[in-house]
């Protein structure tokens, strides 16, 4: 207890040492050359920005798993000379199910369904109803491996759009099973953001029906798609996709010769190239829709094949809309939509007054916890401060290394901290004196001082950790900032107190062979 | 030098009959807890954006701000039953909008962005926060799941290193303590957000830590002091331990002064209910926890013993 061994001792300084270094690069400017240059981030309360929480919308997906279920079966069905009636899809619990045409063809749909090869939509198992439907379910595990796909990459895609508005340094993450985080530095005014990110972007090119005058009902096999060049009017336009954007190569703004206006060029793959040009070729004279997330966005008539793979949208655009547009095809449709539904933005301003008032905050809480341990603990109480500055360090130091984000609350946390971390050595020095009162000698009552206070300081800080623990799991933003620092905070007290403070004292002791201890 | 304390809170050793007080103690906490029991139902606490979902935009004019052309722009929007207030200085304007399911807190904070920008032309917008209905109510589970299992653990802690009496003792007094916390966040209609359910967490947290040094103490005595009657052990335990008690109460409290005091909006409540809850977390841990502690305690911990020799 009241001896140090040299590597104890070593170790013991060397920490706080790496400590002290590991907190420089956050005080001086990066150099130009490139060293690993650990340093916490500031978060968005304190720099401001924006944070988006967005959710994806997973029904989406089964809806859409759901539906080309349903396709493939009506046509294995129809190939087998069976009939269907009362389809029915139920999205949430992620059934398509239909009535055989006649109860005695039963067995018979229900071998035909069951023959489905499994890679038309996914795994699904068939059951017969108790009504006589035959029930297809898609496989609840099969539907979490596609959502967990279909979030990752709406990720690539959230990151790719953002990345082309220049932002600095977004972070884009994943949180939980279907939520999306984008946090954007230096942006306090996130609409044109939001606005591309809660487009799905979905490019299809579809011929269309004309429908006979006065008719508003679609033909089987056609939907009344809205058109946003002629607003009120809707088309009739064909289910079955010609050319999908996903085979855009190249896609951005430019300006109509003919007209002047803004409009959006965008080249196709060789597949896209060829079904452009086949759909082309056999269909002049008709118009050919470019369908934008299920709306019309223009429906020119083909005046002859269009067979370069390459061409033009011009629809009601102004510059930025159709710059916009040109991102979103270049950047990927989403897999699925997405909505904001938490924002938090904050301007650059209170960002700064935040820094300030947190710093002035820090500094004038350390020195009032400061000057009180001088006044009310004397030289134990220095070497209490000591340690508490060695403290503030290795906090510091930590958050640091783990590349952290510093938060408003985060702030509030160190502060807290160091106000707790004197306790231990509260704890130390009142027990000690009370060694003293008992008779022991300065030298046993240090050495039962420590080793009495030790497991009370343990004792007390495990329920304090088990607290933050608790906050740090189920907080969000600022917050678990908060809790990730005074978590941290407890381990560097318990660092600093029972090695650092003890050993000051303990040398201090040795060197100067005091009669009487000063408590 | 000889480096000796110039201050000390109490010199010498101190003989305070705490558990005399033990009956006035319980009771004046269980009416203050009582009386924060009704405050949380009438008029109840004020629940802030994280909790209760909606549309929070502070922005800085130019000039003065001018509340009546604000009010005339968010009305052009459509955005209806805005609360429009001055915080801070003159040119400083605060807008609340609730929110309900139906709403989109996403599109009408574009919306209240336009409005301002409308009205006052230059203005800044320093913070915009939409918290849509469905997080918000998900945030207040999390925030309440936080406290519960908190408390959860630390009674099981305290359980599996002390008595359960100690464990029962301690959670009971955190209680009364949180519902007290609760009756100063009605009073002083501080916003019950996630920042709060923190400041919450760690007055227990605290609290817990202020408890388990007199506890400690008082296990110790349970082993050295045979004989001594449970009540004189708490006691001593306490005027033992009552140094200590008092220097970490006040190094904690001066540490989180500045907090309320430069804080700034964003952290200024949360310092001042820390504060409350030091000052509650310790006097607690003397008037409340300890009494507990002997009435539970009075006939088990001490049954073993019988008065041997005085």
């Amino acid at each position: 207890m009241m001896y140090y061994s040299r590597i104890k001792l070593l170790s013991v300084i060397s920490v706080c040492l790496i400590g002290l270094l590991l907190c420089v690069p956050n005080f001086v400017r990066k150099p130009a050359v490139s060293i690993p240059w650990p340093q916490i981030h500031l978060g968005l309360d304190l720099r401001g920005g924006s944070y988006l929480l967005m959710q994806v919308d997973l029904s989406s997906l089964t809806h859409d798993r759901l539906q080309s279920l349903s396709e493939a079966a009506r046509q294995s069905l129809l190939v087998a000379g069976l009939g269907y009636r009362d389809i029915n899809t139920d999205t949430k619990q992620g059934v398509f199910s239909f009535h055989p045409r006649d109860p005695s063809e039963k067995d018979r749909d229900l071998k035909v369904v069951s023959d489905m090869p499994r890679a038309v939509a996914d795994e699904f198992s068939v059951s017969a109803r108790p009504d006589g439907s035959i029930a297809l379910t898609l496989s609840q595990e099969a539907m979490r491996a596609r959502a967990r796909d279909a979030v990752t990459q709406a990720i690539e895609i959230v990151r790719r759009r953002i990345d082309a508005t220049g932002a600095v340094d977004p972070e884009i993450t994943r949180q939980g099973e279907d939520r999306i985080i984008v946090e954007l530095p230096g942006i306090s005014d996130p609409e044109r953001i939001k606005a591309l990110l809660g487009t799905t972007a979905r490019m299809t090119f579809r011929l269309v029906d004309e429908l006979p005058a006065g008719s508003s009902v679609a033909p089987p096999g056609d939907t009344l798609l809205p058109s946003t060049e002629m607003p009120g009017q809707m088309l009739a336009v064909r289910d079955h996709i010609d050319v999908d954007g996903a085979d855009l190569v190249n896609a951005g703004a430019t300006t109509d010769e003919q007209t002047g206006g803004w409009a959006v060029n965008f080249t196709l793959n060789s597949v896209g190239t060829r079904a452009f040009s086949a759909v082309t070729q056999a269909n002049v004279g008709r118009r050919f829709a470019i369908v934008l997330d299920n709306k019309v966005i223009e429906a020119p008539v083909i005046r002859s094949a269009i067979t370069g793979g390459s061409g033009i949208i011009t629809g009601n655009f102004d510059a930025r809309k159709a710059t916009d547009l040109g991102l979103l095809l270049r950047a990927g449709a989403l897999p699925v939509p997405l909505t904001v539904i938490e924002e938090r933005s904050i301007g650059p301003s209170l960002g700064a007054d935040s820094i300030r008032a947190g710093a002035l905050s820090l500094l004038s809480g350390f020195l009032l916890v400061i000057v009180f341990m001088a006044l009310f603990y004397g030289r134990f109480g220095w070497y209490a401060n000591i340690a508490l500055f060695a403290n503030l360090t290795l906090m510091l130091a930590i958050l640091s290394l783990f590349g952290a984000t510093l938060t408003l609350p985060g702030m509030a946390g160190m502060l807290l901290t160091l106000g707790m971390a004197v306790d231990a050595n509260i704890l130390i020095v009142e027990r000690i004196r009370e060694e003293l009162k008992r008779g022991r000698t300065p030298l046993a009552a240090m050495q039962a001082g420590f080793e009495r206070a030790t497991s009370t300081i343990l004792d007390s800080n495990a329920t304090a950790f088990l607290a933050h623990v608790m906050l740090f799991v189920f907080g969000t933003g600022p917050v678990r900032g908060f809790a990730l620092t005074i978590t941290i905070g407890i381990a560097t007290t318990l660092f600093t107190t029972l090695f650092l403070s003890r050993l000051l004292m303990v040398r201090w002791y040795a060197l100067a062979r005091p009669s009487t201890l000063p408590v | 030098m000889s480096g000796r304390p110039l201050l000390r809170f109490v010199r010498g050793d101190t003989h305070i009959n705490f558990m005399r007080g033990r009956f006035l103690g319980l009771a004046t906490s269980a009416i203050l807890s009582l009386a924060s029991l009704v405050l949380f139902f009438h008029p109840g606490l004020t629940l802030g954006l994280d909790f209760k979902g909606g549309i929070v935009v502070e922005a800085r004019t130019d000039g003065p701000a001018d509340f009546g052309k604000i009010r005339g722009a968010l009305a052009a929007h459509h955005i209806e039953a805005a609360g429009v207030q001055a915080f801070g200085g003159n040119n400083d304007v605060l807008i609340r909008l609730g929110a309900d399911e139906n709403t989109n807190t996403n599109a009408v904070i574009d919306q209240v962005r336009h409005a301002i920008a409308e009205a006052q032309p230059g203005a800044t917008v320093l913070r915009a926060d939409a918290v849509g209905a469905s997080v918000s109510a998900e945030l207040l589970r999390n925030g309440l799941l936080a406290l519960g299992l908190s408390l959860v653990m630390i009674l099981a802690y305290i359980w599996f290193r002390f008595e359960w009496e100690f464990a029962l003792s301690a959670v009971v007094t955190l209680v009364l303590d949180l519902t007290k916390t609760v009756g100063f966040l009605v009073l002083t209609h501080f916003e019950f957000d996630l920042v709060m359910v923190a400041a919450i967490l760690t007055i227990l947290g605290y609290s817990t830590n202020d408890k388990v040094v007199v506890y400690d103490r008082v296990r110790e005595n349970l082993r050295r002091y045979r004989t001594m009657p449970l009540r004189e052990l708490i006691d001593l335990s306490i005027n033992e331990t009552l140094n200590r008690t008092l220097g970490t109460s006040t190094t904690v409290f001066l540490a989180a002064l500045p907090l309320a005091i430069f804080g700034g909006s964003s952290l200024s409540g949360f310092a001042w209910v820390m504060l409350f809850g030091i000052v509650v977390g310790t006097s607690s841990s003397i008037f409340i926890a300890a009494p507990l502690l002997l009435l539970l305690g009075e006939k088990r911990l001490r049954k073993d013993t019988k008065p041997v020799t005085r």
